[in-house]
């Protein structure tokens, strides 16, 4: 009887204990905001969105942190931007991959940029204190307009502005905020010239595609369709659609010691890296951390 | 406050009653797929449970089955159905949907209608020489009609606030204003959307509270008045009894 007190009251004790170190370790680069980053600069702790592309990016980042010596914490599955932001603002998460225009349409509503470069130069400005972008890779995550292979064959069509050419109007599947983006049916119209319907397909624009519900469809550029279906992105010389290339974003503190490995990383990452890794997760079902340890291998930079 | 006044701002600008995403054309589609799905389910809880009520029989089956469909997820259905289906199929995967939605209560209301009347009044009835057919349709149906239009009414209120996921795939209604507003980040319309649904809602549970009240049968109503006027004398006098 007393010795099963005891150890009941040892139990209590140490899970007190462990209580408090708890809080005082996860509530301290809460209260500690961008400042004094000095705390623990020597572990790294990277987020993911909850989107399986993005984390692949984020474990590639974590290995290549790791290679380099540096400790990382991974805190992947962050959810979307609005749970996960105020933590990367705060300086609990010091890395983070992310899209330069959805970022940047996210901080800044009116912003007006288009193209890869003036996007990533508007976000800079536009990015919280504390925080900044290092270099952008060429893989991106962004909106197209995206016909079947046979459709743009039979048609001749390369780029939006060729969608005038079809004798009935097209019509344009895409999730449902897509009608109101400047880059939505009404962009197309002012910008190309194009007369093009909505169809809110949303999660199912894929499938719209290929059963012929919509012409046009708004596939995202690291889709893994584009290597396993026969569609093809139309061109968009006037940078109509928003660039959203994958970009790192770092405390300011943490920056300077990573950026030499992170912007490596970044420098390699291409547009069919992206399709490729991600082909590899959704049909070839690999993890996530042999991706990114084959990825780094083959670009030389284990 | 102030996005309370954006939302109705904006649902009174005039570009929200144009175009195929306008409020006049996702209210229709709304009340559309309200009404088809609430007919359909009608159409298959109303016999059964007049069947269960008048014979008694296969209550508990209908309890138990009735009591598990309530916890299907809808919007876990809806897109279930739809990768079923086919994205061609989609309005069928939402008609589907919400006519299992509106199944539980539509039954419960067609059998306790019927359960709820009084023995003795179908007992004379059946002495009086009227067929099974006759004691179903002149008295069962009759006595039972409030019941049966509670049952309605909450399903129709479910099915309404249901149809807004709708949206989500594709076949439009007034959730519509919600889905496309969140990604945008515009409360108002997310808020002016969800409104409108609650408005629709509240107008169609106020006409069925009074067809519930219209239904009721002048015999039954006088019988329900003469009690309630005196209320204490009745249950002194039903307790030794």
């Amino acid at each position: 009887m007393f010795t099963s007190r005891k150890i009941l009251a040892a139990g209590v004790a140490l899970i007190a204990t462990a209580a408090l170190t708890g809080c005082g370790g996860g509530g301290n680069p809460l209260e500690d905001p961008t400042g004094d980053s000095e705390v623990d600069q020597s572990k790294i702790v990277i987020g993911s969105q909850t989107y399986y592309s993005n984390e692949i990016v984020a474990e590639i980042y974590a290995q290549a942190l790791e290679n380099a010596g540096f400790e990382v914490d991974r805190q992947f599955n962050a959810g979307q931007r609005d749970a996960y932001m105020p933590d990367v603002e705060s300086g609990a998460i010091t890395l983070f991959p992310e899209y330069t225009g959805n970022l940047l349409e996210y901080l800044d509503p009116e912003a007006t940029a288009t193209s890869s470069d003036d996007v990533y130069a508007a976000l800079q400005k536009a990015l919280p204190e504390g925080l900044t972008a290092l270099d952008y890779a060429e893989a991106s995550d962004q909106d197209t307009y995206t016909v079947l292979k046979s459709f743009a064959e039979e048609h001749g069509l390369t780029t939006i502005a060729d969608l005038s050419k079809l004798k009935t109007q097209p019509v344009l599947g895409g999730a449902p905020e897509l009608q109101e983006r400047p880059y939505g049916p009404a962009g197309a119209n002012k910008v190309y010239g194009v007369d093009i319907g909505f169809s809110a397909t949303a999660d199912a624009t894929l499938d719209a595609l290929l059963q012929g519900q919509v012409q046009v469809a708004d596939i995202y550029t690291a889709s893994p369709a584009f290597q396993t279906e026969e569609i093809v992105a139309l061109e968009d010389p006037e940078s109509m659609i928003l660039a959203s290339n994958v970009v790192p974003i770092v405390s300011k503190g943490t920056a300077p010691s990573i950026s030499e490995v992170i912007n490596k990383v970044s420098a390699a990452l291409s547009a069919e890296d992206l399709v490729n890794m991600n082909v590899q997760s959704t049909v070839d079902k690999l993890s996530t951390p042999d991706i990114a340890t084959e990825w780094l291998k083959e670009k030389g930079l284990n | 406050m102030n996005v309370f006044i954006d939302a109705f701002a904006w649902l009174f600008a005039p570009e929200q009653y144009t175009g195929p995403y306008g409020l006049p054309t996702l209210l229709a589609q709304h009340l559309g797929y309200t009404a088809v799905s609430v007919l359909v389910a009608a159409a298959i809880a109303f016999p059964v449970g007049w069947l269960i009520g008048h014979t008694g029989k296969g209550r508990e089956i209908a309890v138990a089955i009735s009591g598990a469909a309530r916890a299907i997820p809808s919007f876990g259905l809806l897109v279930l159905l739809v990768l079923v289906l086919g994205v061609v199929r989609t309005p069928m995967a939402a008609v589907i949907t919400f006519v299992l939605l509106a199944i539980p209560s539509l039954l419960a209301g067609a059998y306790t209608g019927l359960e709820a009347i009084d023995r003795r009044v179908i007992d004379a009835a059946r002495a009086v020489g009227m067929t099974e057919w006759q004691i179903f349709t002149r008295v069962e149906l009759r006595l039972g009609l409030p019941l049966l239009i509670g049952g309605l009414r909450s399903a129709l209120l479910q099915v309404i606030a249901t149809v807004t996921i709708g949206a989500y795939v594709n076949i439009g209604g007034l959730g519509w204003p919600i889905i496309q507003g969140i990604p945008l980040r515009r409360f108002d319309q997310v808020l002016g959307g969800a409104i409108v649904v609650a408005v629709l809602a509240l107008i169609v549970d106020l006409l069925m509270a009074l067809a519930q009240r219209a239904s009721v049968p002048a015999g039954v109503r006088a019988q329900q008045a003469a009690p309630t006027s005196s209320p204490s004398r009745r249950r002194v006098a039903s307790v030794p009894a």
